[in-house]
């Protein structure tokens, strides 16, 4: 644990990618094989399921430290995290122990099969023997929260580096179905059975927002414009008579989406197809929220597929008939895809694939104002891909480009505030905001972040001195202060006494030229709703 | 005896002020850090080391009285002496005697031993301000030699590959408490304007390395050398001449992993002059107090503890003091003023 704990602080406290890439090297290089293959899993967010609830490692934590409830939460709404609430809390070790890291996963894996008594037995007599880094790596692993700031792709730099492999490769055989419990790290890497695992998905190659004016791109007739689609970016996946569908988290999710099961009669085996997931009716996409209630449920009944049916826009074309097609360009790849669908419709009528339309426009005039129309299509935004592009690992830039419309916004009137976290544990940050409803202010939205640290300390003073009343750790303020709220998209939700509720929403601005009797209604934001809808 | 009113903590009988935030007759001064030592009083007393710093910020012509540890002067029948806090050069608590009771006003203070202040001597006493910057069981401090001992381990394997450190703490306190611990064999040490500042002023019997101002600083003959600079300095295109450089953090903030992360730095170090949780309770403990005033920081969570754990008489009071701030530097901010003029 010891030399995970330096890997995960060498890692959490830098920025700079090359010295990620360094210290995984060094771990790489000196650590036992069985840790190594632990790491790599941990590291891509291979989680094994939890065995302890986070309720009994708080109560243990208090139990050592001598506290009581109270103050335990009073801790962990400043920091902010429980695993380093209880790391911080537990008085200081005054012994050390070397666990190993694949004993430590071995050990916690198999606690639930043993007494609570046997777990706090345990969880506290390791508490007591780890140094403070160790000991939060050691609640991020038992409390299944563990996430560390590396990206595969890093991971994948840091293991082809170590062993003189390919990154291709290594990122191949990182991905898909396999278990730190029974691989080894050079067994994963060097397995050269291309047979070995038929789930496994290609690194999907992600794209980032468009910097520049779309102009800067050059000749349009190099780029592919297409809609950008607002669903579950997914890989659907045909061999040996079996289909398997990916998320770009790499889950596994084919037990969600029975509609493809029929493919298996109208693909042919050796089939890799990129796309997005989405509820689609009468060949139009139906808003985000109807994919989010079809994806919470556990038992898919014929009312929900019949509500939410979904089908996947497919973008691009990685395997056919066995052969990866990556390195093939865009084009040739579009080709293939559109004749192999159409294939697939001679078989099938129903068949739950549709092409992602390829947009013909004259000039970048033209594709800007395809862009405005994101929101009519329940769209983000555009793909712009260059046409003679390969399929590339991760997220890069240069040949394919986001290019996502505006945020929406809204003003609302600050009306309660909560103090932050950490080193803003003194600082009224968190905010929550109202609209009108008739006369009366109705809270819609919390929001954290947007503002610019100066902006921060004056609200916390106005705060501060304008506090009309306190309720535990929230102060309810005058109405006075108007802010500008961008949010991504938004829904009707009768649980909120708003009756709406948004995705993704922060503070644009602060509105101080606006009184709050200029911030918007929830009349505005019924009418926003309505016109969003198609 | 005391009250706190709107100008600051106020001792009634003897008609003085403990360190007021805003101008009255008489103030007392616990410490020079500007959110104590404030501006526009008539007249000030405080500890004799703290007096050159006090006029660097309030002016060299202020009426100031200096005191020495122990040393009882009467006020109204009022018995008042300065008592060691261990927070920085010349703080000091504020004991106050009448009629049979005791007062203690801490000012900042902490337990561990800085080889640079005096160390903090409990007082016994009946009524004690307190502060509660680090008032939570979340904050327990590591021993300050590790913290030593790990800053010239950082120091030596950036010199080692010819990157420069750059240190950044308080320019009054913590400057003078990292300078205190660096190893002189590893590199040449440098300060920034403001803490150099500061440093002139500190009394003889401290003995700090030798150091040189940063605007001395060539680039080609001194690589590996650290600098000591105040949190003012992150972020400002005066750290550029020292690239490349690593950039290191001491706050008792940086127990925090967020507070790390934010912060932009390259190492956080543990290293506060105010009290974690342990030593908060140790000294209450010590002081035998039945009666609490805590002032900035958790204090209304610390309040509560003190009552429920201790069953003291445990009260928050709303103060303008601003605790260990990392974030926006008023002392620093008017040295950096000074350091234009
Ligand atoms: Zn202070
Ligand atoms: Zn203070």
């Amino acid at each position: 644990m010891k030399k995970f704990a330096e890997l995960y602080t060498a890692i959490d406290e830098t920025t700079k990618t090359n010295a990620k890439v360094d210290a995984l090297v060094h771990y790489f290089s000196e650590a036992d094989e069985k840790d190594a293959i632990w790491c790599v899993a941990l590291l891509i967010g291979k989680k094994p399921k939890r065995t302890i609830k986070t309720a009994e490692l708080k109560s243990w934590c208090m139990e050592l430290a001598g506290i009581e409830e109270w103050l335990f939460e009073e801790s962990y709404h400043v920091v902010g995290d429980l695993a380093e609430t209880i790391t911080l809390a537990l008085p200081p070790s005054k012994e050390r122990k070397d666990f190993s890291l694949h004993g430590t996963m071995d050990k916690i894996m198999s606690l639930d099969k043993v007494s609570e008594e046997e777990k706090r037995e345990y969880v506290q007599t390791t508490w007591n023997l780890l140094s403070t880094p160790e000991r939060f790596v050691f609640n991020k692993l038992t409390t299944g929260s563990f996430r560390i700031g590396v990206s595969q792709q890093l991971v994948i730099k840091a293991l082809a580096k170590q062993f003189h492999l390919d990154e291709n490769i290594v990122s191949h055989r990182l991905t898909g179905k396999w278990d730190p419990v029974n691989v080894t790290l050079k067994g994963l890497l060097f397995s050269d059975n291309k047979n070995d695992d038929h789930s496994k998905p290609y690194p999907f190659y992600l794209a980032y927002q468009l910097e520049v004016p779309a102009e800067e791109l050059g000749d349009l007739n190099e780029w592919q414009v297409e809609r950008k689609y607002d669903g579950i970016r997914g890989q659907i996946i045909i061999r040996d008579k079996q289909l398997f569908v990916w998320s770009r988290g790499e889950e596994l999710i084919t037990e969600k989406f029975p509609e493809f099961n029929s493919l298996l009669n109208s693909l042919p085996d050796g089939t890799v197809i990129d796309g997005e997931i989405l509820p689609m009716k009468d060949g139009k996409p139906l808003p985000f929220h109807v994919m989010q209630t079809r994806t919470s449920r556990k038992n898919l009944s014929k009312k929900i597929l019949e509500d939410a049916p979904l089908m996947m826009m497919c973008y691009d074309l990685l395997e056919l008939e066995y052969n990866d097609l990556r390195n093939e360009s865009m084009n040739m790849r579009r080709t293939k895809l559109e004749n192999l669908l159409s294939e697939a419709y001679a078989k099938m009528k129903d068949l739950p694939l549709v092409i992602s339309p390829v947009l013909e426009c004259k000039d970048w005039d033209e594709v800007k104002s395809e862009r405005l129309k994101a929101r009519e299509c329940l769209c983000e935004g555009l793909m712009l891909k260059r046409k003679d592009s390969v399929y590339e690992v991760g997220r890069r830039k240069g040949n394919w480009w986001k290019w996502k419309v505006d945020a929406l916004t809204v003003d609302g009137v600050l009306i309660y505030a909560q103090k932050g976290h950490g080193r803003r544990a003194n600082l009224y940050t968190d905010y929550t905001f109202a609209i009108w409803d008739g006369e009366q202010l109705v809270p819609f939205t919390k929001a954290y972040s947007g503002l610019t640290d100066k902006e921060l300390l004056q609200v916390d003073n106005w705060i501060k001195k304008n506090t009309i009343d306190k309720f535990g750790p929230v102060r309810s303020v005058k109405a006075e202060l108007v802010f500008e709220i961008a949010f991504e998209g938004i829904q009707p939700s009768p649980r909120h006494k708003s009756g709406i509720a948004l995705r993704f929403p922060r503070i644009a601005r602060w509105r101080t030229d606006k009184s709050p009797n200029e911030a918007n209604t929830k009349n505005d934001l019924l009418q926003l709703i309505q016109s969003l809808k198609v | 005896m005391l009250k706190f009113d709107r100008f600051g903590i106020f001792c009634e009988p003897a008609g003085v002020y403990i360190d007021p935030w805003k101008p009255v007759e008489k103030a007392i001064i616990t410490h020079a850090h500007s959110d104590h030592a404030r501006w526009g009083s008539k007249h000030y007393l405080a500890h004799h080391d703290s007096i050159p710093i006090i006029k660097l910020r309030l002016g060299a012509d202020i009426s100031v009285q200096g005191l020495d540890y122990y040393e009882t002067i009467d006020m109204n029948g009022v018995k008042i002496s300065l008592h060691p806090a261990g927070h920085i050069t010349g703080s000091a608590q504020v004991k106050m005697e009448h009629k049979g009771k005791v007062w203690v006003a801490s000012g900042d203070y902490k337990l561990q031993n800085d080889n640079v202040s005096v160390p903090f001597e409990p007082i016994k006493c009946d009524h004690f301000v307190t502060e509660s910057t680090f008032g939570l069981p979340i904050y327990n401090f590591p021993d300050p030699q590790i913290v030593h001992h790990d800053i010239n381990a950082w120091w030596k394997t950036n010199n080692e590959q010819g990157k420069n450190s750059i240190i950044i703490g308080y320019a009054l306190g913590k400057a003078q408490r990292i300078l205190k611990h660096l190893d002189p064999s590893i590199g040449n040490i440098y300060t920034h304007g403001a803490v150099a500042n500061i440093n002139l002023r500190m009394p003889e019997k401290l003995i700090l390395p030798d150091t040189r101002p940063a605007v001395e600083f060539i680039k080609k003959e001194n690589a590996g050398s650290i600098i000591v600079a105040p949190p003012s300095a992150i972020g400002t295109p005066w750290l550029k001449r020292f690239e490349p450089f690593s950039l290191g953090i001491c706050s008792g903030w940086m127990q925090l992993r967020g507070a790390r992360r934010r912060r932009g730095g390259d190492r956080g170090f543990v290293l506060s002059d105010h009290c974690d949780w342990q030593q908060l309770n140790t000294a209450i403990k010590a002081t035998g107090a039945e009666n609490i005033y805590v002032t900035h920081g958790y204090k209304s969570i610390y309040a509560k503890w003190l009552r429920d754990e201790y069953k003291l008489n445990a009260v928050e009071v709303d103060t303008l003091y601003e605790g260990e701030n990392i974030e926006e530097n008023k002392p620093e901010e008017n040295e950096q003023a000074e350091e234009v003029q």
